[in-house]
């Protein structure tokens, strides 16, 4: 199924990407074609077969409810482009 | 000193005719000369990595000495290391300086190797070519012209070139095996929740697997159990008791049952390499292998559900670059949104963006069902073939590449025919089972890989088999040209 240059533009919206506008045809045509891939699956018989979220069917581990981290602020935010105080900063979202 | 086995360096050690610091000089001195025709490393570790050399002979002059104490070593750049940067091979991360070990970085250590640094790699280990990295493709030791594989080709290349004994790499759809066989290694993909995941950046967390690049099965048996063990910090590790990889490695292959899946020898395969990957089923039958054919039927669905699951669960684990807590930034946002959008579009390169929008758009609303849902259903039937198959024979064989290295740009062009590069190395991934590639033989002067599939935990089986047939033949002991 080919998508148009409106939804790639909507895709990336979703994503959180901004696409220049002379690279949106690029990307029609590629995801495209990526899609026109992955369309032969539609083809194939699943009628009842279990979606295999996990390679060995494996559970969640539970953990007891333990505090076992320390705080660690500074070393984790010592990687983060912008704080203060303690608080990453963000630009302004309520007027 | 670069052409010996870890075996044979840990035994120099052991008989001082070496130290570890006079070892890691010689391969950062090797790395300094050779590398600039490679660019197979991202960050050279040399201060951090003499400390630890100095470090390891300690531990061997107070006795307290392992097997691998002391051995030079190298990381995918995909594992975080406490205070050197991590950056996964992109923009994104380039500023991005871990603040912790990833498991397997803290047991290699405790097992006293010494990290010479981080390898290049395709951008979040999405490619088969290792051209997508921010710091520009690696090139193939054996043709510079060529590729070495990806994602994992900075660890292949380095390794293939002697400028390490061996290295990590991370095996999502074939980025350990592809680039072994491209550069004339042994690369293992163990079994999923075999190695931990913890610290190791998240591409596609059902598939993502770490294991060994070394020259032979014996390394790799030896790398490979330094890396491997449950881990209560990853929720997918496997909580069970991890097998004697070196101890089984002399095993007779007597009986052992091989299937030749007859859908890895069709259409698409370069007929050269199909010849090099019977003449190698015949070395296991000299070794007493029985070989039968057996099919995996649905064996080509699996590149279609990858590029279903696989960039699903890529553009959720890639929602984290934010350009807020870690990693790129852009200067000077107008909004919120705005951060986030151009964040996020000058940090990630044209093949990690198209998979983050093509798993979006299968995740997205009125979607799902159409296409993550039924990738998961076909996977099911993906993962039963191989169940099938596996109550027949032991191990299946084939090749690991359709091809050998191809030339650098020669695939850049078109998304689709470099996902057909792992054609045969995708369906393990989709149902969690361990896989090693071997060297098999040359078509024009370019390494040839073997693939040997085993069941679930028969990490050590594979070994084994990898073992007996580099006893029996010399391909995984030929050197690159120049890099004698």
């Amino acid at each position: 199924m080919p998508l148009s240059g409106k939804d790639v533009e909507n895709i990336a919206h979703l994503a959180r990407l901004a696409l220049a506008e002379e690279d949106i045809p690029r990307y029609v045509r590629e995801l495209s074609s990526i899609l026109n891939l992955v369309e032969q699956l539609q083809r194939v018989d699943t009628e009842g077969v279990p979606p295999m979220a996990h390679p060995l069917d494996a559970h969640q581990r539970l953990r007891p409810d333990a505090v076992t981290e320390t705080d660690q602020r500074e070393l984790f935010q010592s990687t983060a482009p912008l704080t203060e105080a303690g608080l990453y900063l963000v630009p302004r979202v309520i007027e | 000193m670069h052409n010996r086995s870890i075996a044979e360096i840990a035994a120099a050690l052991d008989r001082r005719e070496v130290s570890s610091e006079e070892l890691t000089r010689h391969f950062l001195g090797r790395i300094a000369r050779l590398d600039g025709q490679l660019n197979s490393f991202v960050t050279v570790t040399g201060e951090q990595a003499l400390s630890q050399a100095r470090e390891a002979d300690r531990r061997r002059a107070a006795g307290a000495a392992g097997p691998l104490t002391g051995i030079p070593m190298a990381h995918k750049d995909i594992f975080c290391t406490l205070g050197v940067r991590t950056s996964c091979g992109s923009r994104m991360l380039d500023p991005f300086v871990a603040p912790y070990d990833a498991t397997v970085v803290e047991r290699v250590a405790a097992a006293g190797m010494v990290t010479l640094g981080k390898t290049n790699m395709d951008e979040f280990a999405m490619g088969s070519s290792s051209e997508t990295s921010f710091y520009g493709p690696v090139r193939n030791p054996w043709d510079p012209g060529r590729v070495p594989g990806g994602s994992s080709g900075g660890s292949a290349a380095a390794v293939a070139a002697r400028l390490v004994p061996v290295a990590t790499g991370t095996d999502t759809g074939g980025s350990i095996r592809q680039p072994a066989a491209l550069t004339g290694l042994t690369g293992l993909k163990p079994t999923y929740g075999r190695v931990s995941r913890y610290g190791m950046v998240a591409f596609a967390s059902s598939l993502d697997q770490g294991g060994p690049f070394a020259r032979s099965a014996e390394d790799a048996a030896w790398l490979l159990s330094a890396m491997a063990g449950f881990d209560p910090r990853d929720s997918t590790s496997l909580d069970r008791p991890v097998d004697d990889y070196v101890g089984a490695l002399e095993a007779p292959l007597d009986g052992l049952r091989v299937g030749l899946p007859k859908e890895y020898f069709g259409e698409g395969l370069d007929p050269r390499v199909s010849a090099v990957v019977e003449a190698a089923v015949r070395e296991l039958e000299g070794l007493g292998a029985r070989v039968r054919e057996v099919s995996l039927p649905n064996s080509s669905l699996a590149v279609p559900v990858y590029y279903v699951v696989a960039p699903a669960e890529c553009s959720s684990n890639l929602s984290r670059y934010d350009g807020v807590r870690y990693g790129h930034r852009c200067a000077e946002p107008k909004g919120l949104e705005d951060l986030y959008k151009r964040s996020r579009s000058e940090g990630f390169g044209a093949e990690v963006k198209r998979r983050i929008m093509i798993g979006t758009y299968a995740l997205s609303a009125g979607y799902y069902d159409a296409y993550y849902l039924k990738a998961q259903q076909v996977r099911r039937l993906i993962a039963d073939d191989f169940r099938r198959a596996f109550a027949e024979v032991d191990v299946l064989v084939g090749p690991t590449s359709p091809s050998t290295a191809f030339r650098l740009g020669e695939k850049t062009s078109d998304p689709v025919q470099m996902y057909l590069s792992d054609i045969y190395t995708i369906a393990v991934n989709l149902a969690g089972l361990p896989a090693i590639a071997l060297p098999a033989g040359f078509v024009d002067g370019l390494p040839v890989g073997l693939q040997v599939i085993g069941d679930y935990f028969s990490e050590a089986r594979l070994l084994n088999v990898g073992h007996r047939y580099q006893q029996l033949t010399d391909w995984h002991q030929r050197v690159p040209p120049g890099f004698e």
